[in-house]
């Protein structure tokens, strides 16, 4: 990866942990905890999420809360990889799959929010 | 001269306490990824239909999704320490010409989180 | 009832003589009051005058005495034998750095790092003398000071393990070193030092471990300055996308 590159991924980065460390644990909550244990039946109820998530500005916020944790993930998990395995940061093969899954996850996304 | 090379080794980060918990929290960027895929899963079954999603809901509530859900739990709640008690080190807050004490900035932080938090859970939940 | 001995398991290496280095053990008396360099001496002036090891003001402000003491970069006029003692305290060299002879390492490549961000003032214009002296107010002096403390001790390189994985990595020291030149209300070469700093193997490398910080005798900090150099380097490519006709 072209060391001129490298601001802007991390740049990502750091969006993305700041989105992740405030939005995720009470997502978390809401859909892995309090869903399975049934104390939020109405809440998740189809009709409910359907109405909660149509509205442009939730699909806004669900857009960017998906795609920076990914390129959150993608900048870490390359340097967690060069660190582990011994690897060149700059060994092009890690960066392409790291930030390639994450554009194609970003792209996932923007196609699934915007046919709601 | 000869001077002697100790070469880099691979268990670096079974060293110390210090390195095994930074490992730990490189490590919960995977769990956080892992459950913005499932937000976005979620998204797509309730695109295809009542059906779809309700089948999901159930997906979520097996136990072995319960169980990885609560470890994404635990991976993300250390993220978001980890992530505000750094904050001060990228962002030195200055005010006038003194300087925010670090742990003024990391208090913020958690103040904000409580609040973005409990009005995501009252949108979700209560609207 | 016989004296109180505390063991010291020095690394010795030779080149010539050691094919690798290998451990050597040495009993030397223990006092409350004795640091490891203190046991250092007495193996050097009592037992065996061959240990080679730099120290000299002994008091942890000259940054020469680095060294791991049982896998911890400490400098070893801190570290009191007390803290180890009845056990065996292991004395290595500074890990990271190639070992020269015992307990000495090659600073080469930290000295080239050092002199490649310019840590001195730079002017577009010196000032004449007549013009009396460059003045600073006490809240600018705040702002680098803590980085000024750097005593070049290489602690925090002996903590990264970026830099044990990649050794181009310019390092803690340095970047804090050019941190504080940069925040120098007197200075005018932030741009000369980006070279370094933003560049290939500067800032980018470090993935905010933190033990440089854990580790550092003076309280540098050094871990804050490269997340500072991360953000006003990423702020500047910022400007540079979206203002390339800009003045940088």
């Amino acid at each position: 990866m072209p060391k001129s590159t490298e601001p802007f991924w991390w740049l990502l980065f750091a969006a993305g942990g700041t989105v992740a460390a405030f939005l995720v644990p009470v997502h978390i909550i809401l859909s892995g905890i309090a869903l399975p244990a049934g104390w939020a039946r109405e809440a998740f109820a189809y009709d409910h999420i359907l109405a909660l998530v149509s509205h442009p500005l939730s699909r806004i916020y669900l857009f960017v809360l998906i795609s920076l944790s990914l390129f959150h993930w993608a900048h870490r998990f390359r340097y967690t990889l060069a660190e582990g395995l011994h690897l060149k940061t700059a060994w092009l093969p890690v960066p392409i799959a790291c930030y390639g899954s994450a554009i194609v996850g970003t792209i996932l996304a923007a196609i699934v929010l915007a046919k709601l | 001269m000869s001077p002697f090379h100790r070469p880099p080794r691979f268990n670096w980060w079974l060293e110390n306490r210090a390195y095994a918990l930074f490992v730990v929290r490189e490590l919960t960027s995977v769990f956080i990824a892992a459950y913005v895929v499932l937000v976005l899963l979620l998204l797509r079954n309730l695109a295809l239909g009542r059906e779809a999603y309700e089948a999901y809901l159930r997906v979520l509530a097996t136990p072995g999704m319960v169980v990885l859900q609560i470890v994404a739990f635990a991976a993300a709640l250390y993220h978001s320490i980890t992530w505000f008690a750094l904050s001060p080190k990228a962002m030195v807050v200055r005010l006038g010409e003194k300087r925010v004490p670090p742990r003024v900035v990391v208090g913020a932080n958690y103040v904000a989180w409580i609040v973005v938090s409990a009005i995501i859970a009252w949108i979700v939940l209560g609207a | 009832m016989p004296a109180p001995t505390i063991t010291l398991e020095v690394l010795r290496y030779r080149p010539g003589q050691d094919q690798a280095p290998v451990f050597q053990a040495y009993r030397v008396p223990y006092r409350d009051d004795w640091v490891v360099l203190d046991a250092l001496n007495y193996i050097k002036d009592e037992m065996d005058g061959t240990v080679s090891y730099r120290w000299s003001c002994r008091m942890g402000v000259c940054g020469s005495c680095g060294m791991m003491i049982n896998g911890v970069p400490k400098l070893s006029c801190a570290a009191f034998l007390r803290d180890y003692y009845p056990a065996t305290v292991r004395v290595e060299p500074l890990a990271h750095f190639p070992i020269e002879r015992d307990l000495v390492i090659v600073l080469d490549d930290f000295m080239q790092k050092l002199s490649a961000v310019k840590p001195w003032i730079i002017r577009k214009d010196e000032r004449p003398v007549a013009e009396r002296e460059y003045r600073q107010t006490p809240a600018e002096l705040d702002r680098y000071k803590q980085f000024s403390m750097c005593i070049n001790c290489l602690l925090c390189y002996a903590a990264c393990p970026v830099y044990e994985l990649e050794p181009r990595f310019v390092g803690p020291a340095a970047i804090a070193l050019a941190a504080r030149y940069n925040m120098d209300s007197r200075d005018e070469g932030r741009q000369q030092r980006q070279e370094i700093v933003a560049g290939p193997d500067g800032v980018w490398d470090c993935t905010l471990v933190g033990e440089c910080t854990t580790v550092c005798p003076t309280d540098v900090d050094p871990a804050g300055a490269i997340q500072q150099g991360k953000l006003s380097s990423a702020v500047d490519w910022v400007k540079s996308v979206m203002l390339p006709w800009g003045k940088r």
